[in-house]
């Protein structure tokens, strides 16, 4: 019976980026998906025919650019493009757009508020330290405080060097930064609501926290530290939706020879006295391989894929307090012509970037009371972008497709399961505010997809559907992720290995995780890591 | 109880009606803006060699950028200023807030008269530098490259003044070079004579719709020359650009861009936010913040007058010998401009870099602008090189060039300071 070098458990982007990694590195890798189809939680699937929806992620910018070209991505299809601007509706008629030239964006942000507008730079200074800090730790595995072994007290040593690199100032200020609130962060920089909601929505998304609560403002941090061909901060379409991400990874992972199986579930990981020995599918089927890697979250790993006897109890308790809560969900849209919103001139470059109808802080807040009591937001936050502005494949020419990425959404309701009418709900709500905006919306919508957590975690795999597998707080993070003494990708289990958003640096499609678990494996094979580029340098 | 009545500082534009704001949408139509001279500029502009000042679009050159920097030199040269920020400081209480949060003593600033100087944060890193203008006991402008509304307005809490940004509403023009007085007597600014260096006066001018308003002239410039600059208010600009124009006419007066300008700077040895130093609010690198002793500005610090923002910080670098850069003039052997060059001691190891550098025509001599670690360019002066990468058709021709530190300005014109202002 055959043994593979490894297997992959699910072919998400850092499932693949892992596979990619190893394959070159010589190994005989196999990827199973429990789907037809790969790409996790980074897929472009035609829903409805004509019509390419990136229906889960949707916007890229984190996918680090050393992975992109080590991997060959861009033999393999990848292009990423910028998108062109961005705006907050306000509820009296009018909008705060975020352009891209610096002085249009002052000019902008002057209608509101001169003072703030000149705030600008200060906050942008700020924001691009903390980014500079924390960019460098992506490519790297967190040290563990309370080894010993030299590699780690290196790293301890990197990190504190680091650190001691600041000025007292800033030392103070990377503290507070990773601890507090983006609302508070946002104080010391502006007064104008509309201003303050348009860059508070970077520290809510994707987490189960509203802009109010502690650990917010490093969130804002995780979406700023990624970046579009060296431009930092920016956010681009990947052409052709978020599947070309993991289409070019797939492809270039069988270039290098390696395999995949789709329609392949896993029920559970093979072990033996402590050791993987492989992966038994849902069909009971089982498939042997001297190591397995999981791209799932740390609580589908270990709390349905492994059996419980062989994890230690101490583990075992803080994968289950492990926060991976369920925030969001997704609206997605087919439509037959460009939707009009009134408040926009014809010609904005808003139309081509990320839309928003929460302008202020307390209208966030009290989206996220909602989540707190166990229902849908009544008045969510909308991050609403159309691609197809920008992407000529996606949609045919002059119909277009609509990513809604919704907050706040429980993962159960009062309690209970999530039902179809629930999901009704939920997605009226979401076309209701639109509609608000746009007043002739509903009639152009040719097909819907609606995805509550329910959906997400029943579809794409992700636990209460949280799109970062674990919340993005300073307890889960660096050498605290999942969780302590376990955050280099190794498990209790000898030769089960994490390479998914559970995994320092956290999620997003980054392929860090993928990336950095693949060099811990290859280093425990005492394989070279020489196809691996470091980390970019930040100069 | 008596309590304090002291109004909050306010911007004007804050709270503005959904109605203006709304209007105010079009502007992303145009990202840069014609100043109220464009059309003039615009029909000068042979070149259309146009860069981004400050979201303005403003002439690189306009006809031929060597001899624009001869007509600043021979004749008079017409530079429009205004993009560059400006505030308006006003209120009871506007020189102590500007006492407070500037370098210099405010106190000794007389109503009509103009200062150079520059603005710290708490830490006593430089956040800009620029010019003060005192227009009446309660009235100033503050006019800079950066912009600084947030920082104004936090620190006149307490205060009883009125901080309003007013770079729009306020057109500037630069009028510099030996023939500028004459172009201003013969435009009929009758006691313009009686202004010396940094004063400023107000003198009628009726081309605006208003009727009979004001241009307030000022003896000031950037150029090392006899010069002169002059505000009017948007509306009146177009009036006031002719008025010079047709005056200055016999005085052989050129319309000029920045090229020029930067040249002359250069020679009168003054420097450029953002371009010889890195401006606070933008230092992304914690090394690139700068003191003010450690740009050439340590001369403008009152330690007389009480407290002021970074006083502190300024007082501990001195004391404990933490100032760590510091701004030189260089003369440079040979004539090849020695611009972002490294600067080296004994030839190898490197103390520096050179920011701003050219052959200056007036002093016929290789000069340049450098900031050097120190105690290089301080206390150890001696056996400074430059290494000059000279891209001479596609090849880099590498000099090794001895450098001198050397007094600025590089030049010193009697012109600049002689009253009366001499007629060229």
């Amino acid at each position: 019976m055959k043994a593979w070098d490894a297997i992959i458990i699910g072919g998400g982007h850092n499932g693949l980026v892992n596979a990619c990694y190893l394959q070159r590195a010589g190994l005989d890798v196999l990827v199973v998906e429990k789907n037809d189809w790969v790409g996790g939680a980074a897929t472009s699937r035609e829903l409805t025919p004509g019509f390419l929806y990136s229906n889960c992620s949707y916007v890229c910018s984190l996918f680090r650019p050393e992975i992109m070209r080590d991997l060959e991505l861009p033999r393999f299809g990848l292009q990423v493009i910028s998108y062109e601007g961005g705006a907050v509706f306000t509820r009296d008629g009018d909008y705060l757009a975020n352009y891209r030239d610096r002085d249009a964006h002052r000019r902008e942000f002057a209608r509101f508020s001169k003072r703030d507008a000149e705030a600008y730079d200060r906050y942008a200074r700020d924001v691009t330290r903390q980014c500079r800090f924390i960019q460098p730790l992506l490519m790297r595995t967190a040290p563990d405080p309370t080894s010993l072994r030299p590699r780690d007290l290196g790293e301890l040593l990197y990190l504190g060097k680091k650190f001691a690199g600041l000025s007292a100032q800033e030392m103070a200020l990377t503290l507070r930064f990773w601890t507090m609130s983006i609302s508070e962060f946002l104080d010391e920089y502006f007064e104008t609501d509309v201003i303050k909601a348009n860059f508070a929505l970077s520290g809510i998304i994707g987490t189960a926290l509203g802009p109010m609560s502690p650990g917010t403002a490093y969130v804002l941090l995780h979406h700023y530290m990624g970046e579009v061909d060296g431009s930092v901060g920016a956010w681009g379409y990947a052409r052709g939706g978020m599947g070309a991400v993991t289409k070019a990874l797939a492809a270039s992972f069988k270039a290098s020879g390696g395999t995949i199986r789709t329609g392949a579930e896993v029920d559970r990981v093979l072990v033996k006295r402590g050791k993987v020995k492989g992966v038994v599918l849902a069909g009971g089927e089982e498939i042997y391989g001297k190591l397995v890697v999981s791209n799932a979250d740390v609580k589908r790993t270990f709390l349905k894929l492994v059996e419980e006897k062989e994890l230690p109890e101490i583990f075992l308790r803080r994968v289950r307090n492990f926060k991976i809560r369920g925030s969001s969900g997704k609206v997605n849209i087919a439509l037959d012509s460009l939707p009009e919103f009134p408040a926009l001139p014809k010609d904005s470059p808003v139309y081509r970037g990320d839309m928003h109808f929460t302008d202020s802080m307390e209208r966030m807040e009290r989206a996220y009371d909602d989540w707190k009591a166990g229902r849908w937001s009544v008045d969510p936050f909308l991050d609403m972008v159309i691609p197809t502005t920008l992407d000529p494949t996606m949609a045919p020419p002059g119909k277009h497709f609509m990513s809604c990425f919704v907050q706040y959404a429980p993962p159960k309701i009062g309690g209970r399961e999530w039902t179809d009418a629930d999901r009704d709900g939920f997605a009226e709500s979401v076309i209701a505010q639109i509609a608000e905006y746009s007043p002739s919306f509903r009639d152009r919508i040719v097909h819907m997809e609606v995805r509550t957590p329910r959906e997400i975690e029943a579809e794409v795999g992700l636990t209460e559907g949280n799109i970062f597998q674990g919340e993005l707080t300073f307890d889960q993070l660096l050498f605290n992720r999942p969780v302590p003494g376990y955050a280099q990708y190794r498990s209790p289990v000898d030769g089960l290995y994490m390479c998914g958003s559970s995994t320092h640096p956290g999620g997003g499609v980054m392929g860090a995780p993928g990336r950095n678990a693949a060099a811990e494996i290859l280093r425990d094979l005492a394989k070279s890591t020489s196809h691996m580029s470091p980390a970019h340098d930040v100069i | 109880m008596a309590q304090a009545t002291k109004k909050k500082p306010v911007a004007k534009a804050a709270g503005a009606p959904v109605s203006a704001r709304i209007a105010a949408q079009a502007h992303f139509h145009t990202l840069r803006l014609g100043t109220p001279f464009q059309p003039r500029i615009d029909a000068l502009a042979r070149t259309q060699d146009w860069y981004n000042w400050a979201g303005y679009r403003a002439p690189h050159s306009l006809w031929d950028e060597e001899l624009e920097y001869f007509a600043i030199r021979s004749q008079a040269a017409l530079f429009d200023i205004s993009p560059m920020t400006k505030y308006r400081i006003e209120g009871p209480e506007a020189e102590a807030l500007l006492n407070r949060v500037t370098l210099r003593d405010v106190t000794k600033l007389r109503p009509g008269r103009v200062h150079y100087t520059a603005w710290c944060d708490d830490e006593g890193f430089v956040l800009d530098d620029g010019t003060l203008f005192r227009l009446s006991p309660t009235r100033f402008r503050l006019c800079s490259q950066e912009r600084h509304l947030p920082w104004l307005l936090d620190s006149a809490v307490g205060f009883d003044v009125i901080v309003e940004e007013e770079t729009e509403a306020v057109a500037g023009l630069a009028l510099q070079g030996p023939t500028s007085f004459a172009v201003l007597r013969d435009a009929g600014f009758a006691g313009v004579e009686r202004l010396k260096i940094f004063d400023l006066a107000d003198f009628p001018h009726d081309g605006g719709p208003q009727g009979n308003t004001q241009v307030t002239i000022s003896r000031t410039g950037f150029t090392g020359d006899l010069g002169y600059e002059l505000f009017v208010s948007a509306d009146m600009a177009l009036s006031l650009w002719d008025r010079l124009m047709t005056s200055g006419d016999l005085r052989g007066i050129r319309a000029i861009g920045y090229t020029a300008l930067n040249r002359a700077r250069l020679e009168a040895g003054l420097i450029v936010a953002n371009a010889d130093f890195t401006t606070a609010e933008h230092a992304i690198r914690a090394d690139r913040l700068r003191m003010p002793d450690e740009i050439g500005l340590g001369f403008m610090i009152d330690l007389e007058k009480g407290h002021f923002n970074g006083r502190r910080a300024i007082l501990e670098a001195r004391a404990k010998r933490k100032l760590r850069y510091v701004l030189v003039g260089l003369e440079i052997e040979g004539n090849i401009p020695a611009e972002h060059a490294i600067v080296y001691h004994k030839k190898a190891h490197e103390v520096g870099l050179v920011s701003a550098a050219m052959w200056s025509p007036m002093a016929k001599r290789n000069i340049a602008i450098a900031s050097l670690a120190r105690p290089y360019g301080d206390t150890m002066v001696e056996d400074l090189w430059v290494e000059i990468y000279a891209m001479r058709e596609l090849q880099y021709q590498k000099l090794m060039k001895r450098a001198k530190v050397v007094a600025r300005p590089f030049i010193k014109l009697d012109r600049r300071t002689a009253n009366p202002p001499a007629d060229f």
